[in-house]
């Protein structure tokens, strides 16, 4: 197995680190809290010439994203940073780089959307950007969020769709850990250099991309895009598991920990996922057949996957760190009901909005869910949501 | 429901991802199918100043030897400019109601 090396790096450097062994052709970004160190950190590695980047300071989160797809379209493999509003004031060229099928690499570091404003972790703004066309890939902590880094690239470049590799504001981002992280060599061929077939700077080639689109055309590229985003998950489940074959750890769409014999299962994105492995291990030793399933990846959502997962529990609890505003339960929960209804299972299933604008969810918290799990699962409770941690 | 015919490629037979591969490809797309009003040439009043030829945004008019020859109906919006700019006292282009034209069998 390839030598690695043990560091500790807060999740902002364990980016910046992935983006400086992959040494990509351009970088446009605008700071954001609690992203900024990110691209900060990676200027610094242009100052210093440790990478060939060509980078770009622009004077918006707009105009960062638009750089980068000009940048991608004309061939480069490109990369920026946003969190929260910048990812907002993105969100219009999201769906371009989308629908041009540009292999951009994002990494969001979540934090909650305005108003109030408020500068730490919920998964709101990157929900707000769900139906865009990005993949998106959740890290639990900064291991993670490094190892997803690496494989973003070689998923973005294989489907021809944006990921956006997300960690937790500040839990994640200015926590520090230790981790393993490859040598420049072993990164380089990791990821391999960049070939697109079409691209403006192909000067044997003369290409338009983003043509005006009408009725007679529209809807064709939108089901191709569909169909591509579906096709994503065998390549992210194969680059997964080659990671893993290489540097000993592997990953698929979503992580099940020791759910599979559970009877009372919590499904958590994020660093939350952390807190209920702990509360896991300490009910497994009273005997609680307790368990987590964590989604990696939100888009695609693995649906067929879920419910497998989900198939044997008799109560299931959603942590969603962000509300739909739908009136009835957050957009992981939607997510899981309609994986089970698919699949022609009838659960009950607790939704919990929880954590919101960096509310913190304690090990206390995540106990008392799966406390309510307990009770849920002698068919005591039906399903329903619940706001945990807010005061009354 | 019964398939519509189909008269331009499938999903699965267009480059992936809004692109247009190959050059000159404004040419194919015929904006002419916009109308709802036709310029036609009067022969008889025009004293081929060329004009219209000049004004025209969609380079429709067509110039034979100096000429005016007619317009091309495949890229003419029917925007009306030309007959606006004529400066031949009553005209030597009218506007006329496409659905008109086309009934009395113009192309």
């Amino acid at each position: 197995m390839a030598q690695q090396t043990r560091v500790a790096k807060t999740g902002n450097e364990a980016m910046a680190e992935a983006m400086r062994q992959i040494n990509p052709d351009v970088v446009a970004a605008y700071p954001i809290t609690p992203a900024t160190e990110v691209v900060q950190i990676f200027a610094g590695f242009v100052a210093d010439g440790a990478v060939d980047t060509e980078f770009v300071p622009v004077e918006s989160e707009h105009s960062a994203m638009s750089a980068c797809i000009g940048a991608s379209a004309a061939g480069g493999r490109v990369m920026t940073g946003t969190s929260s509003q910048g990812l907002a004031l993105m969100a219009e060229m999201l769906y371009i780089a989308a629908g041009l099928r540009l292999p951009i690499v994002l990494a969001d570091v979540n934090r909650a959307l305005s108003s109030p404003i408020n500068i730490h972790c919920d998964h709101s703004d990157t929900m707000m950007v769900r139906d865009s066309g990005w993949i998106q890939i959740f890290s639990e902590n900064s291991q993670e969020a490094y190892d997803n880094m690496l494989q973003a690239v070689r998923i973005a470049e294989k489907t021809r769709l944006p990921v956006v590799v997300t960690t937790d504001g500040f839990i994640i981002s200015h926590g520090m850990e230790a981790i393993d992280i490859l040598d420049d060599k072993e990164v380089k061929a990791f990821v391999g250099s960049y070939r697109p077939e079409h691209y403006l700077l192909k000067l044997e080639e003369t290409l338009t991309i983003g043509a005006l689109d009408l009725q007679d055309y529209y809807f064709e590229h939108r089901r191709q895009l569909a169909e591509a985003v579906k096709n994503s998950k065998p390549v992210i489940e194969d680059i997964g598991k080659e990671f893993g074959k290489k540097y000993g750890r592997a990953y698929g769409l979503l992580e099940k920990y020791m759910s599979d014999d559970a009877e009372i299962v919590i499904v958590a994105i994020g660093s939350t996922a952390g807190t209920a492995k702990a509360a896991i291990e300490d009910l497994r030793k009273n005997g609680v057949k307790a368990g987590l399933v964590k989604p990696r990846v939100f888009r695609p959502f693995p649906r067929d996957e879920m419910a497998a997962a989900l198939k044997g529990a008799k109560a299931i609890a959603v942590m969603d760190r962000s509300d739909s505003l739908s009136g009835h339960e957050g957009q992981l929960c939607t997510e899981i009901k309609a994986a089970l209804y698919d699949s022609g299972l009838k659960k009950t299933v607790l939704d919990y909005i929880y954590g919101l604008g960096g509310r913190e969810i304690k090990l206390s918290e995540v106990e008392a869910v799966y406390a309510d799990l307990a009770v849920a699962a002698k068919g005591k409770t039906g399903s329903g949501i619940n706001y945990l941690g807010v005061r009354e | 429901m019964a398939a519509e015919k189909k008269t331009k490629p499938g999903w699965k037979e267009l480059p992936e991802g809004d692109l247009i591969i190959g050059g000159g490809t404004a040419r194919e797309f015929k904006t002419g199918d916009w109308r709802s009003l036709r310029p036609v040439h009067i022969k008889e009043k025009c004293i081929n100043c060329l004009t219209c030829w000049v004004y025209c945004p969609d380079s429709a008019v067509i110039v034979k030897d100096g000429k005016v020859a007619g317009f091309n109906y495949d890229y003419c919006k029917g925007c009306g400019i030309c007959e606006h700019e004529c400066p031949v006292k009553g005209k030597a282009i009218k506007m006329v109601s496409e659905k008109e034209a086309l009934k009395e069998g113009g192309k």
